[in-house]
């Protein structure tokens, strides 16, 4: 009985605690982004945003939060229930999942798995169930044609960002993204990969659904796409999945490329910061650029997006994997040093 | 221990369950979503057995690529399920003898590889907790099994090209609107400004 406490018992709760800790994190994160990109939204077309909620309006999301929730859920005539309420929870435990094994600081992360990277990228990959299943089964037109193109969408990003991972693992010689980020000690790999770093970005966007690429959403056309039908709790978890899923595509760039817990430079008023305050610092300046694209940049068209992604993107970044792996085998041959 | 034990009780069931799901429910879309839920616990299977890297593959391959394009295509249909359906018990029979054929394969692989002594496995796989599997399968695939690494490459090349030969169409039935001619068109040649007069139109 006491082996079975101490082997199983305890283990386990440590682990349920790890993840209670990450989950009220990044909810808490996830609330100040919202009121973050909504502020950024606003000053850029000269508005004040939200500013009613307690200090400068800094509660908004916990006010939206506790309206969403007591309103009341409609279900649409002739929706398959058991689909149509799953796909919001999907979307959002995939979004939370993700953030088991990324390291906000060194040793960190609740799971230090050897083939993290494969991990987000399996469970990015797995986002476009929510919106496919939600649009599928809220049984309407709108909702269906979103759902629709947001899964091509998804699906033909989600090909340049592989390989732009590729050419970051090739740099690191890694899987694991603690490994990822101290072999960007001596240089940050936005340096060397910076074409990649931008390809990462504008493919993040499209895979998050954001504008420019938010076609998916199209409200001068699809009304508001995949989750027209949905209201009140279901919604809530569709919208906390995509901020989550935007913030999760900020962290992956954080580590791939911003060198993740890392001062700039490695000398002593800079070292002296706590790694975590360096990480969330990258992550909130990525995310500010990410709610800046979407106050500034219009909508694209959807062929245009698909030939972005296909005749653009996916030639570059497959060139780039192979011009890093060429220079990398020249450079261990030792013929140019 | 009896954590491991009960995962893979857990996740095996869910796996057996999901796959008779499959060809059981009425809906296909249904159908497809339990493929998926059936491929999502055998990934969670290599990853009890320790293989991550096979089992996240599994998932970034089959589930977030195939199984979006097969939901895509069936939810895109439109079947006749009642009439699909009708055929369930003619086709049983040769369901039947094909599961019953793999059942005797696998009997016979497992016969031949656990009897100690009669094979040698041609490159053993390192233990697990020295090299990640991920290099152990790289240096397996990129040494005694190159060249056939480079073949298979080289069929799905094929394929691809294959795939879009067929569906390609000539450029006079394409209807996509050329980037070029769209950059290159000015307001000077498609705007005009005219002074209109009240009541007369243009």
């Amino acid at each position: 009985m006491i082996e079975f406490i101490t082997d199983i018992l305890i283990p386990l709760a440590w682990i349920v605690a790890h993840c209670l800790a990450i989950i009220t994190a990044l909810l808490l994160t996830l609330a100040f982004a919202m009121y973050m990109d909504r502020k950024v939204w606003a000053a850029v077309q000269l508005r004040r945003g939200p500013n009613v909620v307690g200090p400068w309006g800094l509660f908004q999301s916990f006010a939206d939060l506790l309206k969403y929730v007591f309103k009341e859920p409609i279900l649409p005539a002739g929706a398959s229930i058991g689909i149509y309420f799953l796909a919001p929870f999907i979307t959002f435990l995939l979004a939370i999942a993700a953030w088991a094994v990324v390291p906000v600081n060194l040793g960190w992360a609740v799971a230090d798995i050897n083939a993290g990277v494969l991990y987000l990228f399996a469970v990015s990959s797995l986002m476009v169930y929510g919106v496919l299943m939600g649009g599928w089964a809220s049984n309407s037109k709108y909702a269906f044609l979103g759902a629709l193109r947001s899964a091509a969408q998804m699906v033909s990003y989600e090909v340049s960002l592989g390989f732009v991972i590729i050419t970051v693992l090739l740099l690191a010689g890694s899987l694991n993204l603690t490994d990822i980020v101290l072999a960007q000690q001596d240089m940050w790999f936005c340096i060397p990969l910076l074409p990649m770093f931008v390809v990462f970005f504008i493919s993040a966007l499209a895979e998050t659904n954001r504008p420019p690429f938010d076609l998916p959403e199209a409200e001068s056309e699809l009304v508001a796409g995949f989750m027209v039908e949905y209201s009140s709790t279901p919604f809530l978890l569709f919208m906390i999945g995509e901020l989550a899923a935007v913030i999760l595509m900020c962290a992956l760039m954080t580590i791939l490329f911003l060198g993740g817990w890392l001062p700039p430079i490695d000398i002593y008023p800079l070292n002296a910061v706590p790694g975590w305050l360096w990480f969330f610092a990258k992550l909130f300046v990525l995310f500010f650029f990410f709610a800046m694209v979407k106050a500034m940049v219009p909508r694209y068209r959807y062929d245009q997006l698909m030939r972005l992604g296909w005749k653009v993107f996916l030639p570059l970044s497959l060139f780039y994997v192979i011009a890093t792996a060429t220079v990398l085998t020249v450079i261990q041959q030792g013929i140019l040093i | 221990m009896i954590l491991e034990a009960v995962a893979f009780y857990f996740f095996a069931g869910v796996c057996v369950t999901s796959a008779l799901a499959v060809i059981i429910a009425r809906n296909p879309v249904r159908s497809v979503l339990f493929l998926i839920l059936s491929f999502c616990s055998a990934a969670a299977l290599f990853i009890l057995l320790g293989a991550e890297f096979l089992g996240l593959i599994l998932i970034v391959v089959y589930v977030g690529a195939v199984a979006v394009l097969f939901l895509f295509v069936v939810m895109m249909l439109d079947i006749d399920f009642t009439e699909l359906r009708s055929g369930l018990l003619n086709y049983l029979p040769v369901g039947a003898l094909v599961g019953f054929i793999l059942l005797i394969e696998l009997i016979l692989v497992f016969l031949i590889t656990l009897t100690p002594g009669t094979t040698t496995p041609k490159a053993p796989s390192p233990p697990l907790h020295t090299t990640p599997n991920t290099n152990a399968i790289g240096e397996i695939l990129y040494t005694d099994y190159f060249f056939l690494f480079q073949i298979a490459g080289v069929i799905l090349l094929v394929a691809m090209i294959g795939a879009i030969v067929l569906t390609l169409r000539p450029p006079v039935q394409r209807k996509g609107l050329p980037p070029a001619e769209q950059i290159a068109r000015s307001p000077s040649d498609s705007v005009e400004t005219r002074d209109l007069v009240s009541r007369r139109g243009a």
